[in-house]
């Protein structure tokens, strides 16, 4: 029997058992779309709280930022796998790895945020409250629907990174992509060669159209404001 | 409180822990070193080489920034007959940062003005010569920034080696938390104490990269570019 790691036969299996391939890609994107969902709203909430002139508001979104940015995600996901039953709380490990990965991505998505709404003339503002509206008023009718589109690309980057990022819940038994072929992989007869071709080709199709398109919606971006 | 903090920072438990911090800064320091290569050599092939070369660089860069890194230091680790697990592991992070490097280079070499290279031409400076006299000096100075926010990124990275038993900071840890349930009756203050620990020097040594990377953006800004 032919032994290389790219045997014919060794694809054979993987076909046979590529329901669970398909169920690591059902999980990776369930998960993805979840923390996606949690980096979003918490890095709209703190980016919006960092452009404030509230000092105290300003310190908190600072600190967050930094302590998720600085520190490992798989550090602070086995934090949350660890730390949480041991205070009583509950949660599958789906739920820690949508927890985990969305509090981490938060941090990035609340720069990309404060960013974007920087990057919008000060008097935009000052005008918009001239008129009458409020400072969150103005934010939300005036200012980000603007600065969204400079956001754009560098979000949906960050969309790519939490994508690759779910896989670092294969070492809590996640139940995603990376932890069911690293599973798949390991027993019996060690089919690493078709196990990671097929999950890096997953990986790489929800992936590159992605980056592909952040990266053509700005070079068009850049050749409208460059004209 | 006292008695967790004694149980954890052992004259035993200390020194592994440190160890294994120094094993993560080595790692980090050999990963950034030899992606910066590759990544400059991956960046010139892709901007200026249009043929095969030019092209596999495309697709190389394209493939480890679509994929995870895990995937990497899994396929290294399990399917590669060389050295030990952790210069494999090592292998796989270099060749997924140095994607991430090439197109950091990149930004840096697209962002100098073509009149530079026409004005190089015009003065008789060859390709090489225009690179290293002129494109990748001003390339430096405008890439700092990136290129430390990449930094901080590796030393996280390497953090994933944990998994494949790499006695790398984390992983001590880890081994540490796992004895520590065999001598003393753990508490969710063990947990804590260790992890908040663990994270504090991660935070430290990355926070003082990303204050001199701020520094350096400002001091470069202040310049007048």
């Amino acid at each position: 029997m032919d032994m290389g790691p790219f045997a014919a036969w060794r694809w054979q299996r993987l076909f046979n058992d590529s329901n669970i391939f398909i169920l690591g890609l059902k999980n990776t994107l369930l998960i993805s779309f979840l923390a996606l969902l949690l980096a979003l709203v918490i890095g709209f909430i703190l980016g919006l709280a960092s452009t404030s002139s509230n000092k105290a508001l300003k310190g908190v979104t600072r600190a967050y930022v930094e302590f998720f940015q600085n520190t490992p995600l798989a550090v602070q996901v086995f934090f949350f796998y660890n730390a949480l039953p041991a205070l009583g709380i509950k949660f599958s490990v789906r739920a820690i790895g949508v927890l985990g990965v969305g509090l981490y991505h938060g941090a990035y998505v609340s720069e990309v945020v404060r960013a974007g709404i920087n990057s919008i003339p000060v008097g935009q503002l000052e005008a918009a409250k001239s008129q009458g509206f409020q400072t969150l008023q103005a934010l939300v009718v005036v200012i980000i629907p603007q600065a969204i589109k400079i956001m754009l690309p560098p979000l949906t980057n960050q969309a790519v990174n939490l994508i690759k990022n779910t896989s670092v819940l294969s070492t809590i038994a996640g139940g995603e992509l990376m932890y069911l072929t690293n599973k798949w992989v390991s027993s019996g007869t060690l089919n690493y060669g078709p196990g990671f071709v097929v999950a890096g080709v997953i990986y790489f199709l929800l992936c590159f159209p992605l980056a592909y398109l952040a990266r053509k919606y700005e070079e068009n971006l850049k050749a409208k404001t460059t004209r | 409180m006292l008695q967790v903090i004694k149980d954890i920072f052992t004259p035993v438990y200390l020194p592994y822990l440190l160890s294994g911090f120094w094993l993560t800064i080595k790692i980090s320091i050999t990963t950034v070193f030899c992606s910066l290569f590759i990544g400059a050599a991956l960046a010139l092939a892709r901007n200026y080489e249009p043929k095969i070369l030019g092209k596999l660089a495309s697709i190389y860069i394209e493939i480890f920034r679509n994929t995870p890194l895990i995937l990497w230091m899994m396929a290294c680790i399990f399917m590669i007959r060389y050295r030990n697990a952790q210069v494999r592991g090592t292998i796989a992070l270099i060749l997924y940062t140095s994607s991430v490097m090439a197109e950091i280079i990149r930004g840096g070499l697209n962002s100098i003005d073509s009149g530079q290279f026409e004005a190089a031409k015009s003065q008789g400076f060859n390709f090489f010569q225009t690179m290293a006299i002129i494109v990748i000096p001003q390339c430096l100075m405008r890439i700092v920034p990136s290129l430390m926010s990449q930094i901080i990124t590796t030393v996280k990275d390497t953090s994933f080696l944990a998994q494949f038993a790499i006695a790398e900071f984390f992983y001590n840890s880890k081994v540490l938390l796992n004895s520590l349930t065999k001598y003393v009756v753990l508490t969710s203050r063990h947990i804590f104490v260790l992890f908040g620990f663990v994270a504090l020097l991660y935070f430290v040594f990355n926070f003082t990269l990303s204050v001199l990377a701020r520094k350096f953006r400002e001091k470069y800004s202040a310049m007048g570019n």
